[in-house]
């Protein structure tokens, strides 16, 4: 492949970069500072500005409002919380609740994309027609058109608590939401939550050992019959030793709603499902586009070895494809967990609804209250592409790239 | 997002001019030409746009007596629909002029958001709809119910104080405006709508089937609703309170819509100073002598506007009830003109 020559840059564009850059010494570095300063000089204006402005307004500022009592009521919260808390409590019960709808529309939102994709591109005519048609539709309605679909539409058609659907008698469906048995600790919870743990860690070091195996004696070790094993077996001889871990706790209808058990909120479910389907449309366009970037010659070489499609997918063409993906996919859990502030159309308490807007508005304090939130969404933001930066680069280093 | 574009036009408004907390309002309103008066989303009754996108109502009636006051016009105004959430934000950043809309004063709402209440238009207090299927007669039956209410308002904090203090258990559902609320009632998300009796029965005509649903006896506040406009302009904070002043005054002393021309002839002192026939009362507020006659021909006296969006002469139909003049038995009262 020729190379161009790229033009060389505008003078103008070099003298104005030798000020600014590194390389012009303390030149460079006078200009720099000075930048810095006068930056910092108009924040501080505006900043000074507007404490006095707030302040000959009446307005009331500062942070001590995070901890008046709240005084309302919130649906959800998975931290304990009353109506008597302060709306430090409030700003944690609505955080809680947004990383909470966020992880789970990402995972649910990562599997669909990546099911709907491998669909795309399947060579079953009618299979990959329905994941297309799947994309078109989704990634074409408005978001919130979606969320209101789902909770109105959908979950609002569901019966009343008095005429609820009931599974087996334990498990009841209203448009209240999805009400299940609650588990309830007793004697032996400790031993098999304990066995239960060392389970889990036995069953994530077998694949590293039959890895190690197999590139040492190279034998394949069918791991997972140990795996499955494992994970029963422990739990139940902890069972066996130390007694019954739980009772469960069956919900029961009195008055206007369900007395016990565990509910997974109408609203919860509207927004995790409309996120998790509406971002999988983009994220299998992301997936897809990946695979095809990886050249064809490896789909034939992984078949020429005798690999199945699926085995090929997963050992050559995905781990090659991924340094494609990773980055947009960032981007599309940034999206979700942005979006998921819509969750205020339904009623869904997350930390837009119960900080940035309810607690803003019975405090009046706009800006502190927006800068919180908008200082939470960044961080938020950073964490996740730190995250995904980090896997992106081990996956990198273990393709030695 | 307009709650960040409003929250990002206030901290420019505080952090570069000092234009909001001038006193300045009546001055920008006039160069305008215009008067910019926040009013709800839909609210039959207090402010909702018919199908011509006109807007009518008892809080609308307020914008136009201004605008005729100040303007000489009562169509001079520019609504701005804002949810409760919004509502003072959109005031103290200077995007409108009057916040019109059935808002409760409180005392932290009067102290700590550089607003001023400038009077009651409408004595309201809080209650409940249910369904009648429910067969519920008290508020005090309603133990473990789910509610809907709107989010950012007295409402929301007013019943978890009622059920913490009748020791029920509840589950609120906080929607960030009262069409989805409803809607939400609506679909059985919700047992009860809760929020002003006015507004219960406003709401309730948007229902599929309104006879079906009942507002419960208990009303478990006080809820003054009125104008407020932004703290720091007490020339526009006299003319906006002595704007409804004015209908109120105008209702008392029997001035009306029809009769006002003639009145405006009469010799009676009383009259003489209303309606700027003998001293300069409308002039020292910064408006002309005819102030009270322009208000009333534009929108009629209090009762007039009261009976026409809300009581007996409106598809709500509510009773005057408290908000019955002082001298019929009622609290309406307003301070003299003199």
């Amino acid at each position: 492949m020729a190379i161009e020559a790229r033009p060389p840059p505008a003078q103008y564009v070099a003298k104005l970069r030798r000020l600014l850059g590194g390389r012009s010494g303390w030149k460079g570095l006078v200009v720099q500072l000075l930048f810095v300063a006068a930056l910092a000089w108009v924040s501080y204006e505006v900043f000074d500005n507007a404490r006095d402005n707030l302040r000959n307004q009446n307005i009331a500022s500062g942070f001590g409002f995070m901890s008046q009592t709240a005084g309302f009521g919130v649906s959800q919260t998975l931290i304990p919380y009353t109506e008597s808390d302060s709306y430090t409590r409030v700003f944690l019960v609505g955080l809680v609740n947004t990383l909470l709808v966020s992880v789970i529309g990402i995972f649910f939102a990562t599997v669909i994309g990546f099911i709907v994709a491998l669909g795309r591109l399947s060579p079953n005519w009618l299979l990959s027609r329905i994941a297309g048609g799947y994309v078109e539709l989704v990634r074409n309605l408005p978001l919130l058109f979606q969320i209101l679909f789902w909770y109105l539409a959908v979950l609002g058609a569901l019966p009343t608590p008095r005429q609820s659907v009931s599974v087996f008698g334990s498990i009841f469906l209203s448009n209240r939401g999805f009400v299940v048995p609650s588990p309830i600790a007793e004697a032996g919870t400790t031993g098999f939550l304990v066995a239960l743990v060392i389970a889990i860690v036995i069953a994530l070091l077998l694949p590293v050992y039959a890895r190690r195996r197999l590139f040492n004696t190279g034998h394949l070790l069918k791991i997972w019959p140990y795996v499955i094993g494992v994970l029963i077996g422990l739990p139940l001889l902890a069972i066996a030793i130390f007694g019954k871990p739980f009772h469960f706790e069956i919900p029961a209808l009195r008055g206007f709603n369900f007395v016990g058990g565990a509910r997974v909120a109408p609203e919860f479910v509207a927004l995790t499902l409309a996120l998790s389907t509406y971002t999988a449309a983009f994220i299998a366009e992301i997936v897809r586009a990946g695979i095809q970037s990886v050249h064809k010659g490896q789909m034939e070489a992984g078949a020429s070895l005798g690999l199945s499609r699926g085995a090929t997918l997963r050992l050559v063409v995905v781990p090659q494809a991924l340094r494609v993906i990773l980055p947009p996919l960032t981007n599309q859990y940034l999206n979700l967990t942005k979006n998921s502030s819509l969750a205020v159309a339904i009623g869904y308490p997350d930390l837009f609804s119960v900080f940035a807007g309810t607690t803003l508005s019975q405090t009046g304090q706009a800006i502190e209250v927006i800068a919180i939130t908008m200082g939470v969404y960044l961080l938020i933001s950073l964490v996740t592409s730190a995250l995904m930066s980090f896997y992106g680069w081990r996956i990198g280093r273990s393709m030695g790239a | 997002m307009k709650r960040v574009s409003l929250v990002l036009s206030l901290a420019l408004a505080a952090g570069f001019s000092i234009q909001a907390a001038d006193a300045q309002t009546l001055k920008t309103v006039k160069d305008r030409g215009m008067l910019s008066c926040g009013v709800s989303q839909g609210l039959p009754g207090f402010s909702s746009p018919d199908d011509k996108g006109n807007w009518t109502g008892l809080d609308v009636d307020v914008c136009r007596a201004i605008a005729a006051a100040v303007l000489d016009d009562p169509s001079k105004v520019k609504f701005v629909p804002l949810s409760a959430k919004d509502r003072f934000t959109a005031l103290q950043s200077g995007e409108i002029d009057v916040l019109s809309r059935n808002t409760t004063w409180t005392l932290s709402r009067d102290t700590s958001l550089g607003v001023n209440f400038t009077g009651v238009t409408y004595y309201d207090g809080q209650g409940f709809l249910v369904k009648k299927s429910l067969k519920v007669n008290s508020a005090l039956e309603l133990n473990g119910a789910s509610i809907c209410v709107q989010t950012g308002t007295t409402n929301e904090q007013n019943v978890a104080d009622y059920f913490k203090g009748n020791n029920m258990k509840y589950e609120v559902i906080a929607f960030a405006n009262a069409d989805e609320a409803i809607k939400a009632y609506e679909s059985g998300r919700c047992d009860v709508f809760t929020s002003d009796v006015s507004q219960l029965y406003a709401q309730r005509l948007k229902l599929a089937n309104p006879a079906d649903h009942g507002v419960l006896p208990e009303v478990i506040s006080k809820e003054p609703l009125g104008p407020l406009v932004r703290h720091g302009d007490d020339q526009w904070f006299d003319i906006v309170k002595w704007t409804l002043f004015a209908m109120i005054n105008a209702e008392e002393l029997g001035i009306n819509q029809s009769n006002v021309m003639e009145m405006a002839k009469s010799d009676k002192p009383e009259l003489k100073r209303v309606f700027g026939t003998d001293g300069n009362l409308g002039e020292q507020l910064g408006l002309t002598k005819d102030w009270v006659t322009r208000i009333v021909k534009a929108v009629g006296n209090y009762g007039e506007s009261f009976d026409r969006n809300v009581g007996s002469g409106s598809k709500l139909g509510i009773a005057r009830g408290l908000n019955q003049l002082w001298n019929k038995g009622g609290i309406q009262y307003a301070p003299p003109i003199r």
